[in-house]
Parts: C-alpha cells; sequence; structure tokens
C-alpha cells in the first residue's frame, strides 16, 4: 500500500467516529518502487490529502523530505510535486500494521495488504 | 449451471486454485477486461483526467489493469486472499486491501473519483452466515461507499441480478443512502451479450448539470452483436499496440527468474521470487 492510500483510510470499527485518523503505523518495512511521474494526478489530490497527517505520519517514519505546510503554488511547484510524488505514490508500506488512535483496533499488512476485515461485534 | 454465489462464500469460490485458473483463463480475462472498459467509459470522467479509483471486489486485478492502461490510480479490495495473491503474483498497480464490502469501507468522505465493480454485486445479496442480513450489508456497503466518493461521481456496477426482486433490493438500498442513477442494460436482446450495469451518482455535480443516465448500447439491435465483439467509444480501446508499447525494463522478470533459477541449479543461494522481482527500487530515504 502507498502512503497516499493510508493518507485517505480511518477506522471503520463500529461506534468509532472521532479521532479514528490517521491509523498510527507500526512495525512497519517500507519500500521504494518507482512510479511514473504524474503532476495532474498530483494537481487533483491536493485537495484531498490531509496534509498535517501526511507529514505526521512521514516523520515517523523517519521521512523528511515533505515541507512542514504545503506551499502557496503546491500545484505548479515541480521541486514539491516531485517530493509529494516520491513520498505518496512510491514510498509502499510492506508489512506492519495500523493501529485506530481511538479504538485501538490493530489493522495487520501482509505482502503489502491491509487487512480490513472486522469481527462480527465491530460490525 | 448453478450460480456460483449459490454454491459457497466468495473465499471458498475464489479460493486456492480457482483464483490462478478464473485469472489464467484468457476467455474470462476477456470478458472481464471489456466489462472493465465499459464501466470505466460509464464514469464518464473528463477526457484525459487521471482519477483515484476503487474497484470493489477487484480480485485478480484484471478489471484493474483496464483502469491502469487509462491512466488511473487505482485501490482495490477483495474478500478472497487467494484472489489477491494472484493479483500480487500479477504485479497488480493498485493498493490491494483484504476486505468485505458488506462491512463497509474505511475511506475517509470524498476520497474517490469514482468507483467500478464488475461481477460482484450479486453477491451481497446472499446470507453466507447467520448473521448476515443482505439488506443491513448493502445498506452499509453503500453508505459507506457514498461518502467515500466526491460529490457527483460515479459507481458502476456491472452485475448479474438473478431476478427483478435482487434488482429492487439493490437500487433500494442504494436510493435510500443517497444514490442517484439506475440500471444500464447493454444489447437486451443478447443472450450473450446482454450486460447490467448499475450506474449510480453520489449527488449531482457541483457545476449544476443534471446528471442522466447514459444511454444503452446495442437497444434497438435484435439478436447478438456483429462478430468484432462489443464496440466501446474509448478510444485506446482493443488497441493492442499500445498494450506491447508499455515500457519494458530490459532485464524484464522473465530474465530475472530464469537467471534465479540458474543460480539455484547451481546451488547458490537467491532471494525467493515476489511480486517485488525485478522491479526497480531505489534505497529507501
Ligand atoms: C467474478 S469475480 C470478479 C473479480 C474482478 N472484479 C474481475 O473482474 O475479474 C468476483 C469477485 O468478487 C469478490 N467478492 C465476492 N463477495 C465479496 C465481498 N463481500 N466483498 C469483497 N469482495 C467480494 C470475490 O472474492 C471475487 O474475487
Ligand atoms: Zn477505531
Amino acid at each position: 500500500m502507498r502512503l497516499i492510500t493510508h493518507n485517505m483510510l480511518q477506522c471503520h470499527v463500529k461506534g468509532c467516529n472521532a479521532n479514528n485518523f490517521p491509523l498510527e503505523l507500526q512495525e512497519v518495512v517500507l519500500e521504494q518502487e518507482e512510479a511514473e511521474l504524474n503532476e495532474d494526478f498530483l494537481r487533483n489530490m491536493l485537495g484531498k490529502i490531509e496534509y498535517e497527517a501526511l507529514v505526521a505520519t512521514c516523520l515517523k517514519l523517519d521521512i523528511n523530505d515533505l515541507p512542514a505546510a504545503m506551499p502557496a503554488d503546491a500545484a505548479y511547484n515541480d521541486e514539491f510535486l516531485q517530493i509529494l510524488h516520491r513520498v505518496i505514490l512510491e514510498t509502499h508500506i510492506k508489512s506492519g500494521k495500523m493501529v485506530c488512535p481511538n479504538c485501538q483496533h490493530i489493522y495487520a499488512i501482509r505482502d503489502g495488504i491491509p487487512n480490513m476485515l472486522l469481527a462480527e461485534h465491530e460490525v | 449451471m448453478s450460480r456460483p454465489e449459490h454454491q459457497a462464500p466468495p473465499e471458498i469460490v475464489y479460493g486456492g486454485d480457482e483464483a490462478a485458473k478464473y485469472t489464467g483463463n484468457s476467455r474470462i480475462a476477456a470478458i472481464q477486461a471489456e466489462m472493465a472498459a465499459r464501466a470505466v467509459e460509464l464514469l464518464n470522467l473528463p477526457e484525459g483526467y487521471p482519477g483515484y479509483i476503487l474497484d470493489v471486489g477487484c480480485g485478480s486485478g484484471l478489471s484493474g489493469e483496464v483502469l491502469e492502461e487509462e491512466g488511473h490510480v487505482w485501490v482495490g479490495f477483495d474478500i478472497a486472499p487467494a484472489m489477491l495473491e494472484v493479483a500480487l503474483e500479477q504485479e497488480a498497480t493498485g493498493d490491494l486491501f483484504l476486505q468485505d464490502a458488506g462491512q463497509g469501507m474505511a475511506f475517509r468522505p470524498g476520497t474517490f473519483d469514482g468507483c467500478i465493480s464488475i461481477s460482484v454485486l450479486q453477491w451481497l445479496c446472499n446470507a453466507d452466515k447467520t448473521s448476515h442480513h443482505p439488506k443491513a450489508r448493502l445498506t452499509r456497503f453503500f453508505s459507506t461507499l457514498y461518502s467515500s466518493l466526491r460529490r457527483g461521481a460515479r459507481a458502476i456496477f456491472q452485475f448479474y441480478p438473478e431476478n427483478d426482486d435482487q434488482v429492487q433490493l439493490i437500487m433500494g438500498c442504494a436510493v435510500r443512502c443517497g444514490f442517484e442513477g439506475g440500471l444500464v442494460v447493454d444489447y437486451p436482446n443478447s443472450k450473450k451479450a446482454k450486460k447490467f450495469y448499475l450506474c449510480l451518482f453520489a449527488g449531482q455535480e457541483v457545476n449544476g448539470v443534471k446528471q442522466q443516465l447514459p444511454a444503452a448500447l446495442g437497444e434497438d439491435e435484435e439478436g447478438e452483436p456483429n462478430e468484432t465483439g462489443v464496440q466501446y467509444t474509448s478510444k485506446k480501446r482493443n488497441d493492442s499496440r499500445i498494450r506491447s508499447n508499455k515500457r519494458k525494463p530490459s532485464k524484464d522478470k522473465n530474465w530475472v527468474l530464469k537467471k534465479k533459477e540458474q543460480l539455484r541449479a547451481k546451488g547458490d543461494k537467491t532471494a525467493s521470487d515476489s511480486k517485488f522481482t525485478a522491479r526497480k527500487r531505489r534505497p529507501k530515504f
């Protein structure tokens, strides 16, 4: 799973509706995989990304490349878009877990695939 | 022939060898790709717009491949681990999740520019466990899907309804969750080519143009469509040159796999083969 997609996830356990984002990454193994740069796609995503959460998540993973705040000219700032691309589209979480900051539910990640299945009482 | 969803739960029907057989069957692959292409067309995204698209019941990634070819970034989930395993082997480019549609989704509001789902929805009308209530599961699915879509985005489901009651059940749940839209039936007079597409709109577009139900294909045709196959307006379709022109690394995966095989035969240690074999990598930051 790429970091862009982690940024879109929130806990979906029944009744867990507040403070359920971002899921905290623990014991993760990362891998970099090259991908073609697509500026139009990045521009499309700028408004959807929770930037503060992204930066905080990255810092915990020792990824320090992103500026603390999104530049005002982000959509046409080539340097920024390249860094963003590398961080959110080329960084894959191969294994580890995601923990809900609210209800502590653990979503395990294996072979890059998070397990989002819930137990019956959590639906 | 009995319907697969009546035989066993999906993770069993698409478990073990079946997942690989399904994906390796070129006839199935072609049909799924064709329906996926039609679904992408029905999403009605602006020309050249690279979207962030959800594939519900993505299986081994046959439909995702079409999304990729159309320039979209995709995220898919499936309930069958064996199908996801095949997706990994096939180096699917989307982000994959192990997830049950009937339990709803965990995406933030407004995440996706569209959703497609190919040959999956009929599964949700089943009760595979005593705790399963189709109506409740459909409702949870549609309500979380609705919120995960950006306003005006579409969700297109190709599916195999068992009967009219099932269509009514599904549409009723979708509408109660806020969706508009309806059913598009392509080639309604053909036995083979007749296909059902549920087209849902997550609200109206911000720019105020009211969304219309897309026109079906082949409505006036009698019987089967001509032999050249079902025609789509999307230009990239069926252009095998585009497919084969895809950038290929000089030492591609097959080359690496063969090399590793040779090394193993000589008794050398070599990393086990995986999705990441022969992929370009860069050092961690
Ligand atoms: C006919 S296959 C289609 C796979 C893929 N969309 C394609 O076109 O090749 C149906 C898929 O639906 C999945 N499925 C069935 N019920 C599901 C559920 N409740 N949640 C997620 N996936 C489900 C099955 O595991 C299977 O992979
Ligand atoms: Zn939670």
